[in-house]
């Protein structure tokens, strides 16, 4: 396992964020595995991930921390009910995994994946990319103070550079 | 066999939630967070004003981080088709202290009455049966209503009731809109006033 997604890990443990739902990616299998081994966190799989603003919205409300996984095609199916996160001024975390860029085989993803930064940043989010690996806990805590310090909607993008490049063939 | 639905949902709102203890309520936009503010202006409501489709989900994240309290979602059949695919992971997460009431008038009534799927036969409640809620019904009759208000707060698993409802003018009764007020009124009701201060 890479060592950053133990990281992730940590800082939700660290920062108690309890509730995990998601919409998967090949990005975040190894946190999925972790969170959903910890008997301390609810984790959900979701149908769409608009699903998990709303449960996030919930979560809160009720007094624990929620956070949302997801791939960047799965935020523009997000755009109307991140509204909640905006006008509640409801803390809100979301980790990212970027498709359609550093390169991409698969051209159906470079539009949700251009445009992933631009969308969240419309609907109010404040956005951090992270590329390196030494740099995923610094931001990741930052990200989780601002969000439930300062009741903000925060998507952190976990970058293709970052994840590694999904190959669809055996390079030649 | 039932033609058309003859329950007025005022009335329904009113019955389902008389003596609510410390029920929590979401409530979908448009009538059913009329409904539900025509009974009362409750710090444990939480009535939406867009997020359509979310009231669903807002509950399951409500139902997992109060596991001790019920939790009842209020919303109209068109809100409920917007968020269907929710069913099946409400279904999957499985909270016993979910419930989802949804007042079916089988249109979209704020928009102009233009009809939705349920007015052709779909059935939601045979849809939530389909994703696995371990029980689901619809009610057409005034003497199903108490024993459904008593489910709400009895049964100790998750379920979901279609309550069919006429079409009806209903005098306007709005819930605050302010988000971030209806925010921290339901938190500081169920959570106290030290959340202000965390």
């Amino acid at each position: 396992m890479r060592h950053w997604v133990h990281d992730i890990y940590e800082v939700f443990r660290a920062q108690t964020v309890s509730m995990v739902s998601y919409v998967p990616d090949a990005g975040h299998v190894d946190l999925i595995k972790l969170c959903e081994a910890d008997e301390m966190m609810r984790v959900v799989s979701l149908t769409t991930e608009e699903e998990g603003v709303a449960f996030a919205a919930g979560a809160y409300l009720g007094g624990k921390r929620a956070a949302l996984l997801m791939q960047s095609s799965g935020v523009g199916n997000c755009i109307n009910m991140l509204s909640l996160i905006k006008t509640c001024q409801l803390p809100f975390l979301t980790l990212v995994t970027m498709r359609g860029e550093f390169g991409e085989f698969n051209p159906w993803q470079i539009p949700m994946g251009q445009a992933t930064p631009l969308v969240l940043s419309a609907m109010g989010l404040i956005v951090y990319r992270v590329d390196a690996p030494s740099e995923v806990r610094d931001v990741l805590e930052a990200a989780v103070s601002l969000a439930f310090g300062s009741y903000c909607g925060v998507a952190v993008l976990l970058s293709q550079r970052l994840i590694g490049t999904k190959r669809f063939v055996e390079e030649k | 066999m039932n033609l058309a639905p003859r329950l007025n949902r005022r009335e329904v709102v009113t019955a389902l939630l008389a003596d609510r203890g410390d029920l929590l309520v979401v409530a979908g936009l448009g009538a059913t967070a009329w409904d539900v503010a025509s009974v009362e202006d409750h710090p444990l409501d939480f009535p939406l004003w867009g997020a359509m489709g979310g009231a669903a989900m807002v509950g399951l994240g409500l139902a997992f981080a109060q596991p001790s309290r019920k939790v009842l979602v209020i919303t109209g059949d068109g809100e409920m088709l917007m968020g269907m695919g929710s069913l099946a992971t409400i279904a999957t997460a499985r909270p016993r202290n979910l419930r989802i009431a949804v007042i079916d008038n089988e249109c979209y009534a704020e928009t102009g009455r233009q009809r939705t799927s349920t007015a052709f036969g779909a059935d939601i409640a045979a849809v939530a049966l389909a994703c696995g809620f371990p029980h689901a019904r619809t009610v057409w009759e005034a003497d199903e209503i108490e024993p459904l208000r008593a489910d709400i707060h009895q049964r100790d698993d998750l379920f979901l009731a279609v309550i069919k409802v006429a079409l009806s003018d209903d005098p306007k009764a709005l819930p605050p809109r302010d988000g971030a007020y209806l925010k921290n009124r339901m938190r500081a009701a169920l959570l106290g006033p030290q959340i202000f201060s965390e």
